[in-house]
């Protein structure tokens, strides 16, 4: 079977600087990759690239088939490719049932109130169910992401993007969305995430991908990346990040 | 005769004040339409200001700059007094409208622009990987918020033109100030004036202070 996600030769630059430097990266279906890697590494950008939210400038991205370079494609990867942001990013102006249902009504066709049952649903699964006609200002950090995961979860996609999920967060809230994103990782879908936890990342990764100046410098299960480290880079910024 | 025989005559009042009410409703007419037509047209040109294709887009910041460096009164007498030479005759109620609007058009589109502009790109990323739509991100997830964002600047704008509607009296609309100004040579008094102006200030006091009320909140909340 094809791989979901398949990235080849792709190419990205601002200017002079080069954030994606000849990436090659494919994620196989139920597979759960983390992406780590210092600031400016380029894993945002990476990830960014799946659903074409930042466009690459050469190479081929494909997901589930689909060439994320044409646009014909576009909607039909976006909505086989959820993403879950840094900061959080809900509709300030809806219900946190409504951030919820929006998109399975206007994308996936669904009746409100299908979409509304289902976004029930995963709010209760999320943890929220006391919160559902909040709005997200009345939330915690914390809480907005969960939504923010309900949110990716209603369009019931192929792939979920995480972008730094935990990066705005109080660290007291860390814990409650690594919780459910570990939840998430057990049924089995598929997981592009991107994160600066590592410890969380050594739980839940089927496979860490560690970046460095636009380039995947090494690719491993998390023992041999986080106990083993080969290139030096990697080193290096294992001991920056155990030390502090 | 007292000042107050003169300025606020009671039976001047109750007699003209029928003549002074009708030009209200016009007044009214003319100014919630031209209110109307302009948001609809200052939220089209912003939206192409913003997103459509070159030559489109100069086109709408033209249309934006010209339309607010030209003095309403005259436009409203050239829509009036020379299109009629080229044949096209409005009568005084369609060429004020017109001249509001159009000018209105240019105002809203600014505002507009900015509120949607105002709104973090964080919002348009999020509809955008859900796969909205491209009207959809725009009806669903941006205009909400950016309208939100500038409904003090758009009511003052409305106040304005709401204010403006008694230039239409110099092309014979019987507006309020056309009203009183005729109600006044009748009764060779000033008291229809004078009712006159206190009724527009009562009519546009409540908005007035309701955008300072809303600039104070919105000012407190982005703090």
């Amino acid at each position: 079977m094809a791989p979901i996600i398949e990235i080849q030769a792709v190419h990205k630059s601002y200017g002079a600087f080069k954030a994606l430097n000849a990436i090659d990266l494919n994620v196989e279906e139920g597979e759960i990759v983390v992406v780590i890697g210092p600031s400016g590494s380029g894993k945002s950008t990476l990830i960014r690239c799946v659903n074409q939210l930042e466009a690459h400038e050469s190479g081929t991205i494909r997901v589930h088939g689909l060439d994320a370079g044409r646009a014909q494609d576009l909607t039909r990867i976006r909505t086989e490719a959820s993403m879950v942001f840094q900061n959080f990013n809900l509709f300030p102006h809806m219900s946190v049932l409504r951030n919820v249902a929006l998109a399975p009504v206007r994308v996936r066709g669904l009746t409100w109130a299908e979409a509304n049952e289902r976004a029930r649903k995963l709010l209760i699964r999320v943890g929220l169910a006391g919160q559902i006609d909040k709005y997200p200002n009345q939330l915690s950090g914390g809480q907005q992401q969960r939504v923010g995961i309900a949110r990716a979860l209603a369009m019931e996609p192929k792939v979920l993007l995480f972008d730094e999920p935990t990066s705005a967060l109080d660290p007291e809230m860390v814990g409650e969305v690594l919780d459910v994103i570990q939840q998430l990782a057990r049924t089995g879908v598929t997981m592009v995430i991107v994160t600066h936890e590592m410890g969380f990342a050594r739980r839940v990764a089927n496979r860490i991908v560690f970046m460095d100046a636009g380039r995947i410098v090494e690719v491993g299960p998390p023992n041999a990346i986080f106990d083993a480290p080969r290139d030096p880079r990697l080193q290096t910024f294992l001991k920056s990040i155990l030390s502090t | 005769m007292s000042v107050f025989e003169t300025f606020l005559n009671w039976k001047v009042f109750v007699d003209t004040l029928p003549l002074l009410l009708k030009g209200l409703w016009i007044t009214i007419g003319l100014g919630v339409s031209a209110i109307v037509l302009g948001a609809a047209g200052g939220l089209l040109l912003a939206l192409l200001r913003l997103y459509a294709p070159a030559p489109v887009r100069f086109l709408a910041i033209s249309y934006i700059n010209v339309f607010r460096a030209i003095p309403l009164l005259v436009l409203l007498i050239v829509i009036y007094y020379a299109l009629p030479f080229v044949g096209l005759r409005l009568n005084s109620f369609t060429s004020a409208t017109m001249a509001l609007s159009l000018v209105s058009a240019a105002y809203s589109a600014e505002i507009l622009r900015a509120g949607i502009e105002g709104v973090p790109r964080g919002q348009s990323e999020a509809a955008r990987a859900l796969g909205l739509s491209r009207i959809r991100q725009m009806t669903d997830v941006i205009l909400p918020q950016a309208i939100k964002l500038v409904i003090p600047p758009l009511t003052s704008n409305a106040i304005n033109v709401m204010k403006d509607t008694s230039l239409a009296s110099v092309v014979a609309m019987p507006d309020l100030l056309k009203q009183a100004t005729q109600a006044e040579a009748l009764a060779a008094n000033p008291t229809p004036l004078i009712s006159a102006a206190l009724i527009y200030i009562v009519l546009l006091l409540p908005f007035v202070s309701l955008v300072g009320v809303a600039e104070i909140k919105l000012a407190r909340r982005t703090r």
